[in-house]
């Protein structure tokens, strides 16, 4: 298990002082000017060296992503832009560092923007989350008072501004480009890439979207060393990170652990096991709503939680959003709510997904009450991957892949289901 | 969902004064000639204001962002959290049902809600205090099952919790917000497994609901004199930065239709908060008379926050208040720091004097 000293998120919970002086006294905020001052490269270099994978879900390297800017202005502003949207469902991670570690944000979005040469920050942080929005501003508001944004921010000769922005209840937002939209005051509709964002973003010029927490982690990797960080989890799969643990465990937690920790480690350390017992697992998705869920027995037996093992499974870590179900769950049921909030949450801008996700929807309507045909399983499996690959953004596959994973370790029980509603009808 | 204006529209819609002035410090976020970029934080206020978006409502957002009133509508309509019709007086409830919560439970809420509310979301309660909604994911999935009321998020919910929090609100109080199980925030319910050497000295609440106690407004329409938005960018003299004043609305707003224009309130109209000078601070007491303070929250307005307040500055008796002059009405007004202007607002001085001679 990982120790207290090597954890990043020291106030994930909030109990410690919250306002500058505590993340100070907490190892925030020290030296930023000296990180600064070894310049651009030095600090990409690192990054790279540390092997950070995104946060947000689809885990690209972090160091080459912001390798990516261009090095000198061709007249336009560079941007980055935090992606604090959190909306996929089973994900609460990102708020626990907002509330209650903020510090750790905003000194990271100071140390990022120097390093991709951004003078300007913005946040974009989901509407819900209102308190959350309160907690940051206030820590902004301290920073901006202590020297620490604003011109010559943290004494480090670097001019940064750092805007905190909401949008509005719309998941797909979280999608970069269509962040960029939202941010401009249109429609979240995903944009056509390319050009990518490092190219043409946020108001057409030059844009990296990163998520909060691999944002919130850069300053400690870079006060304690690539090699530091590199030290946890297997190779590629380096660091630590915040796992959100919900559903049927005992104790649903949000917590830092290293990656590549087991989940059985994970779920008996932090939890307290499986509601009812291991026995009683029935099913779990390993990284938010968007990656396909696996049998209990996997993921007791075998499980490593990390981008790569996940991922030869045929699932995704995705943002480490683990969703527990025991056997007292009616998983296709669970796998209809998540249809129907892809559903809702299309932007309905490609018509695959605008009609795909209503259509699955309606036959896992189906399927939940049995009311169908056993040949309607393929069908619905072949429709999935008509969708998936189709469409501008990420949407439509994320909308198609949890129906997959339910077809491709469950087929037994929505057949099980048909057969038995037939029988009941005779 | 099909997401339509209203039937039936308010005749106009303008900003308090307050919140004007947060609206404009919001528009300095943003580079000259991107202000467009604030009118998801503007339509935003404007319901926190009224409850919801009216067509108003948009085309004065439009008319200040100097947007095309299509533009807004087409922003107002893509967010969920717009909403387009008059909701509960108290509250609109908006339960998490998405898989986390739905497998925690979500379900049974709503079956409350329907029960309490009304059997269809987006409908008035019989008394017109409430309206519910089937939300997705709020994202406090390991507090599930929850719900979103005003601004706060109510966690840990039971069947039974979410109704005695209903029935709290119904009675025109507000309940604690965060975990209603006992739990802090995020952290495992049987005790810490990580993190244990602050969990002696915490604070009271976690982060949200303290600032939901402090700030008291967790079901309140926001009239801007809440938390203000300071805008430290603002400061460097020479940068490039946007004018602190908004683009006027009136060349925009002359170019649509005259109909439109007329139901676009001026921001300036309606705005009667006086700009005083600071005015005179009255005179306070060291402690109560006879160390009996009088039950300040007895004056409409007064909470317990504003209560401490009041009693930090010298005031104890309804007397006291009844006895302020213009002046230091200015003052406490400019000093009530996160209720700037409540005095006027709620006339407590009126107020104060039928408590101080006990007609009331």
């Amino acid at each position: 298990m990982l120790d207290d000293k090597d954890r990043i998120f020291t106030n994930l919970y909030g109990m410690h002082d919250r306002t500058l002086a505590g993340a100070k006294a907490r190892g925030h905020w020290d030296g930023t000017a000296g990180i600064i001052q070894k310049g651009r490269d030095w600090i990409v270099d690192q990054m790279k060296a540390s092997g950070l994978r995104g946060r947000g879900g689809a885990g690209f390297p972090t160091g080459l992503k912001w390798s990516f800017m261009p090095k000198e202005s061709d007249g336009r502003p560079s941007y980055l832009v935090v992606n604090a949207d959190e909306s996929e469902p089973g994900t609460c991670k990102d708020r626990e560092i907002m509330r209650h570690d903020p510090h750790t944000l905003v000194e990271g979005c100071l140390i990022a923007s120097f390093a991709m040469g951004a003078n300007t920050c913005y946040i974009y942080l989901r509407g819900e989350y209102i308190r959350e929005r309160e907690a940051l501003q206030r820590a902004i508001d301290e920073c901006y008072e202590a020297g620490l944004l604003g011109k010559n921010a943290a004494g480090s000769g670097w001019d940064f501004d750092l805007f905190l922005h909401h949008g509005a209840g719309a998941y797909i937002c979280g999608e970069e480009t269509a962040l960029l939209e939202s941010l401009e005051g249109k429609k979240g509709m995903p944009r056509m890439k390319p050009p990518f964002p490092a190219g043409a973003g946020l108001y057409g010029c030059p844009t990296t979207v990163n998520n909060v927490e691999s944002i919130a982690v850069v300053p400690t990797i870079l006060r304690r060393g690539p090699d530091w960080f590199a030290g946890f989890g297997r190779p590629n799969n380096a660091g630590t990170k915040l796992f959100a643990i919900s559903g049927h465990v005992n104790n649903p937690c949000v917590v830092e652990e290293a990656m590549s920790i087991s989940f059985e480690e994970l779920i008996d350390k932090h939890c307290g096991g499986i509601r009812g017992g291991w026995k009683n697992l029935k099913a779990v998705i390993p990284g938010g709503s968007s990656v396909p869920c696996l049998p209990g027995k996997i993921m007791k037996d075998e499980a490593i939680m990390d981008f790569d093992w996940l991922r030869e499974q045929r699932s995704g870590l995705g943002t480490a959003a683990v969703i527990v179900m025991d056997n007292s769950t009616d998983i296709i049921k669970a796998i209809w709510r998540l249809s129907k909030f892809y559903k809702h949450e299309s932007c309905g801008q490609c018509t695959p997904c605008r009609e795909g996700t209503g259509w699955m929807m309606r036959v896992m309507d189906r399927l939940v009450k049995g009311e169908a045909e056993v040949e309607e399983i393929d069908m619905l499996l072949d429709v999935t991957k008509q969708v998936e690959g189709h469409t501008i953004c990420a949407l439509g596959d994320a909308a198609a892949w949890p129906i997959q994973g339910l077809i491709r370790h469950f087929r037994d029980e929505i057949e099980d289901r048909i057969k038995g509603r037939a029988i009941a009808a005779e | 969902m099909l997401r339509r204006l209203h039937p039936e529209q308010p005749d106009s819609f303008a900003f308090t004064d307050a919140n004007r002035k947060w609206a404009e410090a919001q528009i300095t976020k943003y580079p000259e000639g991107r202000q467009a970029s604030a009118v998801i934080p503007l339509l935003w206020r404007a319901q926190e204001q009224e409850g919801w978006v009216s067509r108003a409502a948009i085309e004065h957002v439009a008319a200040m962002l100097n947007m095309a009133y299509i533009r807004v509508l087409e922003v107002a309509t893509f967010y969920f959290m717009f909403q387009l019709q008059p909701t509960g007086s108290i509250a609109n409830i908006q339960v998490c049902g998405t898989t986390s919560c739905m497998i925690c439970g979500a379900e049974d809420l709503i079956a409350v809600c329907k029960e309490k509310i009304a059997a269809k979301p987006h409908t008035l309660s019989a008394d017109g205090k409430f309206t519910w909604e089937e939300v997705e994911c709020l994202g406090a999935c390991a507090n599930a099952p929850m719900a979103q009321i005003g601004k706060d998020y109510y966690e840990d919910l039971t069947v039974e919790s979410f109704t005695e929090i209903l029935e709290t609100l119904s009675a025109g109080k507000v309940p604690v917000p965060g975990p209603q199980n006992g739990r802090y925030a995020a952290e495992p319910k049987s005790g810490l497994t990580s993190l244990k050497e602050y969990e002696a000295g915490r604070p009271q609440y976690n982060a949200s609901a303290q600032l939901a106690v402090d700030i008291g407004d967790t079901v309140q329409r926001i009239d801007g004199t809440e938390v203000p938005l300071v805008t430290p960018w603002l400061d460097g003299s020479d940068q490039a930065t946007p004018p602190a004043t908004p683009p006027e609305p009136a060349p925009a707003a002359m170019t649509r239709d005259e109909v439109a224009d007329e139901q676009i309130a001026r921001p300036e109209e309606g705005a009667v908060a006086p700009e005083p000078a600071s005015g005179q601070k009255p005179e306070g007491l060291a402690e109560a008379r006879g160390g009996a303070a009088d039950d300040l929250k007895k004056i409409k307005g007064v909470g317990p926050k504003l209560e401490k307040l009041l009693n930090s500055m010298g005031f104890y008796h309804f007397d006291q208040v009844a006895a302020w002059t213009a002046d230091e009405i200015a003052w406490v007004d400019d000093n009530l720091e996160g209720f700037k202007g409540r005095v006027t607002r709620d006339e407590w001085v009126a107020q104060a004097r039928k408590l101080a001679d006990g007609s009331e």
